[in-house]
């Protein structure tokens, strides 16, 4: 891997995805669809999404339903407040472990 | 060739700042720092000087402005005083942090309270541990050209400099002082080179993000260092200062033909036993209080602090090193302590051998004037104490003069020790 030697002795920081590190590592739980309760899936279109707006990471991706990239989600649960649906949970991660 | 001009230590420094070019100057007025930046504000104003003039509405806000403009590569001034450098203190830290080569001038004042716009150094030392440069000046030409070398020396290392100098003393008295043309200061400082901070559309950047306690590898797969990381680098630098600002301080002797000293200056140094130490303009008094000394067969010298921060450790070592007595006159105290020059030098020489005793004396807190009678006393005092077999005193404060509800009063030049 190439270690650059370029500015390092301040801080910096480059607008590319996962430059603040592998922060779904943060995670104490994570949000889980049910698809059948997401005003999208039901409608069978690209509707609501407020998911996807709301979220402060950009961690949701547009989508019938919509998906999240769990290796930087932090788990901050704004998804499953907003859902007017009621489909996301937020579920212990502990529950998903390997 | 230069012309001399006699000024003020404050219209020293705004022409510092207009012969470096300055791009930006962002101040907010306080005695006795008003007159730099207000000079500056009229050359602004009549374009005299091509730069930026913000007006703000508070130190912190100036210092700001100074460290934003840096970042995005403007050679950038600023000067405070006292409360004000206590209001930019948040700022102090950001701007040496961020590693930008800011200049500004501290003209040195006591803080508040009680009230006073007189001279001491507790300003600028209160800053010490924020890590800029600190250079302090004996005389108005020192002023001018120190300005002169702190661009260079700051935009080197990416570092800020502050230049300091006392309030009153100097800043609002005149005295010759040579003002190199323009010329002959752009071959010894040209444009400020590319710092660390990129400044490219194209590869946009966020300067300054949190910084975790681990480093981390960027998207890119570029290990940056977490806050240790990036604090020892400054680190680094600053330890870096110590070389680069005599060098600095050598060239600038061979452009202009007047050297500084670069990290102490010394008078009659050379066979003394007993050394006087101070940073700023009291060093030129402790010069009158040695010759004094001399006269009574005492070989006494003054060793001066013209570099604080980053404290020159070593050289101060091979400097003391085989005196008998070394006697700091601090212009400011740690309070609940001592004199911070005092306690940094005890530090350095700790544990060795064949080094001097150090005791310490606080004086002119609050423009308490000093004279190099009181400072020649204060030696004869200490020096009887060394040969009395005392390795360690209190502080001794010069020329207190209390009263006590009986209306007694009571003055210490040297009786202030138990």
């Amino acid at each position: 891997m190439a270690r650059v030697t370029r500015h390092i002795e301040i801080s910096q920081s480059t607008p590319s995805i996962g430059e603040g590190g592998h922060t779904g590592d943060w995670r104490s739980s994570r949000p889980v669809f049910e698809p059948s309760t997401c005003l999208a899936v039901k409608q069978g279109k690209l509707t609501c999404q407020i998911c996807w707006a709301y979220c402060p990471d950009v961690c949701i991706a547009q989508g019938v339903p919509p998906t999240v990239d769990l290796d930087y989600c932090k788990g901050c649960g704004i998804c499953a407040q907003v859902c007017p649906a009621g489909a996301i949970s937020m579920q212990p991660e502990t529950a998903h472990d390997p | 060739m230069s012309s001399t001009v006699v000024i003020t230590g404050n219209e020293a420094a705004a022409i510092a700042a207009k012969l470096a070019r300055v791009q930006v100057v962002a101040a907010y007025p306080i005695t006795p720092q008003s007159s730099v930046v207000e000079t500056l504000s009229k050359w602004v104003e009549s374009g005299e000087l091509s730069a930026e003039f913000v007006t703000v509405e508070s130190e912190h806000s100036a210092l700001t402005v100074c460290l934003a403009a840096s970042t995005v590569g403007a050679r950038t001034f600023t000067a405070t005083s006292s409360n004000g450098l206590a209001y930019m203190t948040e700022q102090v830290w950001w701007t040496a942090g961020a590693r930008l080569p800011v200049v500004m001038g501290c003209v040195n004042r006591s803080m508040a309270a009680p009230w006073n716009v007189l001279n001491d150094q507790q300003d600028s030392m209160s800053v010490r541990d924020a890590g800029w440069i600190q250079l302090y000046c004996r005389d108005n030409q020192e002023i001018l050209d120190t300005f002169l070398q702190a661009f260079r020396i700051g935009e080197q290392l990416n570092l800020p400099v502050m230049v300091c100098y006392d309030g009153f003393l100097l800043s609002h008295t005149v005295m010759p002082v040579a003002v190199p043309p323009a010329e002959q200061v752009d071959r010894f400082l040209p444009p400020r080179p590319p710092g660390l901070q990129v400044v490219d559309l194209n590869d946009p950047r966020n300067v300054g993000p949190v910084t975790l306690a681990d480093p981390r590898l960027d998207a890119g797969g570029v290990l940056h260092g977490g806050y240790m990381e990036i604090r020892h680098a400054h680190q680094e630098a600053l330890l870096e200062a110590l070389d680069i600002i005599p060098a600095v301080d050598a060239e600038f002797a061979g452009v202009f033909g007047r050297s500084w000293g670069g990290l102490t200056w010394e008078y009659a140094l050379e066979d003394a036993e007993v050394v006087l130490i101070a940073a700023g303009s009291l060093g030129m008094e402790l010069t009158l209080a040695v010759d004094e000394l001399r006269n009574e067969g005492v070989r006494a010298g003054v060793l001066g602090i013209r570099t604080y921060r980053p404290f020159p450790a070593a050289h101060l070592c091979g400097k003391l090193a085989g005196r008998s007595l070394a006697i700091v006159f601090d212009k400011a105290l740690s309070y609940g302590y001592e004199g911070p020059i005092c306690t940094d030098l005890r530090a350095v020489l700790s544990g060795r051998a064949g080094v001097p005793k150090v005791f310490g004396a606080v004086t002119g807190l609050g423009g308490r004037d000093v004279t190099a009678a009181q400072l020649a006393e204060q030696a004869r005092c200490a020096i009887a104490d060394a040969d009395a077999g005392v390795c360690q005193r209190p502080t001794t404060w010069v020329n207190l003069q209390r009263t006590d509800v009986t209306g007694q009063s009571e003055s210490t030049t040297c009786s202030g020790r138990e």
